[in-house]
């Protein structure tokens, strides 16, 4: 283009823009996380430091050599905070312990395969993320389910077996007796549970994400829709047949709450409007507690995620927002 | 406190020229009269090159039903009658005065007592339309569509209540506040003869809460007249649009083109086209000079001026310091939904609510990104539409598409644009997929 | 042994029932086309350009089996597959077709950055139609091309380019096909499909600026102000018209005998592919700005030349 000096611009309006950013965005999404990465810092110690590093580091690495190399594009995206949020939540996703050569490979598989084979930010049908986590899952599913214990969990004095996996015990075993093996609903609020690194800490994510909603990087639907279904759902199997646990233990065991909180909500594969936002949550919610309960993995989430992000589009043709005067417009045609 | 119930953003107000007390214009050495100062058919110029004119002369007649007159502001000669680049980017009919002295045409009460309603028993509605019509009265809040058409439901509608709007939600804009801190009393009266005219007796003054003032005098000055209401609003953009002030008002939403206002059974004047309506029933005066506000975070003097149209750009801005060295952009009213000017010699027209000077850093876009879905337009959106698909859809000219998708609802707002966080041209691609679809229903009527 | 007989005959029956079922749903929704109009489809290009006026090739088959059937295959042309393959069709449906000239995109606008300055800058997406709803664009000209290449974004045929240097639109004339997407595109309607001319030659006005002479010439220098010299020029061919202060030239008419070149104050005729007269210069379709095809001509292009009468015309 031919340099123009002094001259008016000319555009349509509207001339003033809100200031808001994706990168605002996205890493708005990093500094919510923070306080539940410093946790599962002090709860997991060295480990979960290089899992984290290795994890987001491979994320932005992956980004910036496929759109360098393979998609050959000028424009560098990795400033652009995705990469790192992909590998901050994909960390999040891993036990503390993981080799990193799988960690690696996952993180290769979220980026190559979740994201840049779609073209990219934005066109990716499912969270980068939770398609590295599932697909190390399927892979290595003894890898990534052999936690180390929480540096402060000894005190209650058991070790091996996640709540999750307890849970799943007393429904095969039809024993609700098994369920008394499980940490208080507080303890499990507070973090002092095994599991990945990014599901100790109900109260920090919570935290976090009550900052998403305040800086409205997110709206409440998705969070609440998915939690409070997974409590309704969850309550009334408790009340049905004790072998299944207290709904409030079902909330805060697991990655619920960062499937809820911080998957579920991704941008990219959510439904836009505030209706199908809602649907695509309770759907979440069923299929969490369906696949936890009956299923043959301990944890739902991410599955019942990854399956409604694949609904995503269906929900999108549907589900349009309430239009201005439509119900007049409903009236009348009557 | 009430407000529109969907979408809407929050821009910041930068109201400069708020508090800033109306000044008079000088006089243009030249002045330019577009022929094309309103919504539909342009009006015909009827002076010829030569021709002396008075202030208050008629320029140009109206076209048709939809149309308006338009009256010279200046008196002096007709020194050409051709076409010339006019606000919207265009070349196109205007006739051009230049001018000698000041003579009025005596028709016109210059006197500045104020008329009241009841002074008048003579006035009944037709009188009032009739007068409104040759005045040239167009909406002046930036729509500039004829007020007598307005004023004349169409069969089967029938009005309810009268609004005024006095949002002024764009940023930047403070003309109809000053206006309102000015001319309270004229205004009120304009309210009464819009009532009078469609034969209600309701109506609602809307203020955005952010003019405390501008409420208090209203709700001190109409304590006189119990069918007038002044209703604060909550602020939001963009509750100055016809439809949203309607919903946050009277509580009643406008179903989708091609419904009206009307069906609501309210019928939405701007401030400054009650005082128009007020001046031109009660004092004669057809619609010749405007507030405007000229304003800009480098302008040395952002003000509110009263200005004859016709009157170029480029000398409002000399009586407020001059352009500053760091132009970017000029726009043509307020920052949100305004027009930017290809060039400064453009002059004023009925619908000239603003002028807004960018510095260099304000006036360039960011550049845009991919779509993140994030949602936040639609979120914004107080149509209810969904702004990111309905600009996809118009990229790639998917007219049907955009049709089933309501984008004829659109108004063009600019919240959607505005609340980008990938600074994508929503509203480019929305407007041109609007614009194309609605010329595709009419061809699909006119079969 | 028994549970082998049990699957065979449970999905052999199962298959049966789906086949019956098939047979009878495609009996009933069975949907009957001519069978001639996938013969035609099988030679057009597929490109489904709309070039010929009807939606893709499927469409254009339709027709032209249609035509046949009513006696003639007159007005209907793949303007992309050209003569050859109208008379493949014209074969398949047992007819014969007249041979129709080749045409051309050809792009009605010299208004280079040096021709034409910009006067302000547009920000905004990268589309003419775009553009065109904020007035008259960057330049002072209300006709000109926008340079953001719409119909760049509309051809199929990768023949239509904007140079950067320029910023106008160049078509490949080995490439074009003359479908006429790119004109359709135009928002201005620039881009005129004209036919290629013997030996590809032609005389072609490259301007479409409406305005009066005085506002053309004032904004661009390549403009066409409508002096009408090229008229009196083709007294005896007649080829040329000035409609709304525009010259047009009916290639039909126009014998290539270079007078209105030759004419025209402003340079806005030019002769495309024609040998050179003195000076050797190579002309694509639209020629760049220093480089306007051999104008030997006394009256070169100059800013003094304003008509003498700029509303002569209209």
């Amino acid at each position: 283009m031919i340099i123009m000096e002094n001259k008016l611009i000319v555009s349509l309006s509207p001339h003033v823009h809100g200031g808001d950013s994706v990168q605002k965005n996205m890493y708005g999404v990093c500094i919510a996380l923070l306080p539940a990465l410093i946790a599962s810092f002090c709860f997991f110690g060295l480990g979960a430091v290089t899992v984290m590093l290795t994890s987001v580091l491979a994320c932005v690495f992956f980004e910036w050599a496929i759109t360098k190399f393979i998609l050959k594009r000028d424009k560098l995206t990795i400033l652009d905070g995705s990469a790192i949020l992909t590998g901050l939540l994909l960390g999040f996703n891993l036990p503390s312990n993981l080799p990193i050569w799988i960690i690696v490979l996952g993180a290769l598989f979220a980026i190559g395969v979740g994201k840049m084979t779609f073209g990219g930010l934005g066109q990716n049908i499912f969270n980068p993320a939770l398609a590295g986590r599932v697909f190390l899952l399927i892979s290595f599913p003894v890898q990534m389910t052999s936690w180390t214990d929480n540096v402060l969990d000894h005190v209650d004095g058991y070790s091996g077996a996640t709540p999750l996996a307890l849970m799943q015990k007393a429904i095969l075993e039809k024993d609700p007796s098994v369920l008394n093996n499980l940490p208080s609903s507080l303890d499990m609020f507070l973090g002092q549970t095994e599991g990945s690194m990014g599901e100790v800490s109900a109260l920090l994510l919570l935290l976090g994400c009550a900052f998403m909603l305040w800086k409205k990087i997110i709206t409440w639907h998705i969070p609440v829709s998915i939690i409070c279904t997974v409590f309704v759902f969850a309550g009334l199997l408790h009340l049905l047949d004790p072998v299944y646990a207290n709904p409030l233990q079902v909330i805060f065991s697991g990655g619920l709450i960062l499937g809820a909180c911080y998957m579920a909500t991704d941008y990219v594969t959510s439904p836009m409007s505030h209706k199908g936002q809602l649907i695509y949550g309770v759907a979440i919610g069923l299929l969490t507690v369906v696949i936890r309960n009956w299923g043959a993995y301990p944890e739902g989430m991410s599955f019942a995620i990854i399956i409604m992000n694949a609904f995503t589009p269906l929900i999108n043709t549907y589900c349009k927002p309430k239009r201005f005067g439509e119900v007049v417009r409903k009236e009348a045609a009557k | 406190m009430k407000t529109f119930k969907i979408g809407g953003v929050h821009p910041e107000e930068n109201k400069l020229s708020a508090g800033q007390p109306i000044r008079e214009a000088q006089l243009p050495k030249q002045a330019v009269f577009s022929m094309f100062q309103h919504i539909g058919a342009p009006a015909n110029a009827v002076v010829k090159k030569g021709d002396v004119v008075k202030v208050g002369t008629l320029l140009g007649e109206a076209g048709g039903f939809v149309s308006a007159p338009i009256y010279s502001s200046v008196s002096g000669k007709v020194s050409k009658v051709d076409v010339a680049l006019d606000a919207s980017g265009l070349r196109r009919m205007a006739v051009t005065v230049d001018v000698e002295g000041d003579e009025w045409e005596e028709s016109i009460d210059r006197s500045k007592d104020l008329v009241k309603l009841a002074d008048r028993p003579d006035l009944d509605g037709k009188t009032i339309v009739e007068k409104i019509k040759t005045a040239g009265i167009v909406g002046m809040g930036g729509a500039t569509f004829p007020t007598h058409v307005k004023l004349c439901p169409p069969p089967g509608k029938v009005a309810e209540c009268v609004i005024v709007n006095a949002v002024e939600c764009e940023p930047y804009l403070t003309a109809d506040h000053s206006l309102m801190l000015a001319h309270p009393e004229e205004i009120l009266v304009g309210l009464q003869l819009v009532m009078k005219a469609v034969g209600v007796n309701k109506g609602y003054i809307g203020i955005e809460c952010n003019k405390p003032d501008a409420i208090k005098l209203m709700t001190e000055k109409s304590a006189q007249y119990p069918e007038i209401e002044v209703v604060p609003l909550q602020m939001k953009y963009p509750q100055g649009g016809e439809k949203q002030l309607i919903d946050a008002v009277i509580g009643r939403q406008v179903p989708a083109p091609p419904a009206l206002p009307i069906d609501t059974g309210a019928i939405v004047q701007n401030v400054g086209t009650c005082f128009a309506i007020y001046e031109a029933v009660m004092k004669n005066k057809p619609l010749i000079d405007r507030v405007i506000t000229v304003t800009g975070k480098s302008l040395k003097q952002p003000s509110n001026l009263l200005a004859r149209l016709g009157t170029p750009f480029s000398q409002l801005i000399d009586e407020c310091g001059g352009l500053p060295e760091d132009t970017g952009k000029v726009i043509g009213g307020g920052p949100m939904m305004g027009k930017a000017l290809l060039s400064l010699d453009v002059p004023m027209t009925k619908g000239s609510s603003g002028l807004l000077i960018m510095n260099n850093k304000e006036a360039r876009r960011a550049e845009a990104e991919p779509c993140i879905r994030c949602a936040k337009c639609v979120g914004a959106c107080p149509m209810g539409l969904e702004p990111y698909f309905l600009a996809k859809v118009s990229e790639q000219t998917d007219w049907d598409v955009a049709e089933q998708n309501d984008i004829t609802s659109c108004i063009e707002c600019g919240s959607c644009q505005f609340t980008c966080p990938s600074h994508r041209p929503l509203l480019d691609y929305i407007r041109l997929g609007k614009s194309t679809v609605m010329g595709i229903i009419r061809s699909r009527a006119a079969k | 042994m028994n549970l082998i007989l049990l699957a065979i005959i449970a999905l052999g029956a199962i298959g049966l029932i789906a086949a019956l079922l098939l047979y009878f749903a495609s009996q009933k929704f069975a949907v009957h086309e001519d069978e001639r109009i996938g013969q035609v489809s099988a030679v057009l290009p597929q490109a489904n350009c709309g070039g010929c006026g009807f939606p893709g090739c499927a469409g254009f088959a339709g027709a032209c089996v249609k035509a046949a059937d009513e006696g003639s295959l007159e007005g209907l042309l793949c303007p992309v597959g050209g003569q050859p393959v109208m008379e493949q069709v014209a074969g398949i449906l047992g007819m014969t077709v007249e041979a129709s000239a080749p045409k051309v995109a050809v792009v009605r606008c010299n208004g280079s950055c040096e021709n034409r300055p910009r006067l302000v800058q547009f920000d905004g997406a990268q589309s003419c139609k775009v553009q065109q709803m904020i007035g008259m664009g960057e330049t002072g000209c209300s006709y000109g091309c926008f340079g953001c290449g719409d119909c760049v974004k509309a051809c199929k045929f990768d023949a239509i380019h904007i140079n950067p240097e320029t910023l106008l639109p160049e078509v490949d004339e080995e490439k074009c096909t003359a479908c006429g997407a790119c004109a359709k595109a135009c928002p201005r309607q620039i881009i005129e499909v004209r036919l290629k001319g013997p030996k590809n030659r032609r005389m072609v006005v490259l301007c479409n600026n409406k305005d009066k002479g005085a506002i053309a010439n004032k904004w661009c220098k390549a403009s066409c102000i409508g002096c009408g010299k090229c008229v009196k020029a083709c007294e005896k061919f007649e080829a040329i018209t000035v409609t709304k202060n525009l010259a047009y030239i009916d290639a039909e008419k126009c014998k290539l005998c270079r007078k209105c070149e030759e004419a025209c104050p402003k340079g806005a005729i030019h002769a495309i592919n024609m040998p050179p007269r003195k000076p050797k210069t190579d002309a694509p379709a639209a020629p760049k700005a220093e480089a306007p095809v051999a104008t030997n001509a006394p009256s070169a292009p100059t800013n003094q030349n304003t008509p003498n009468n700029p509303t002569n015309q209209n």
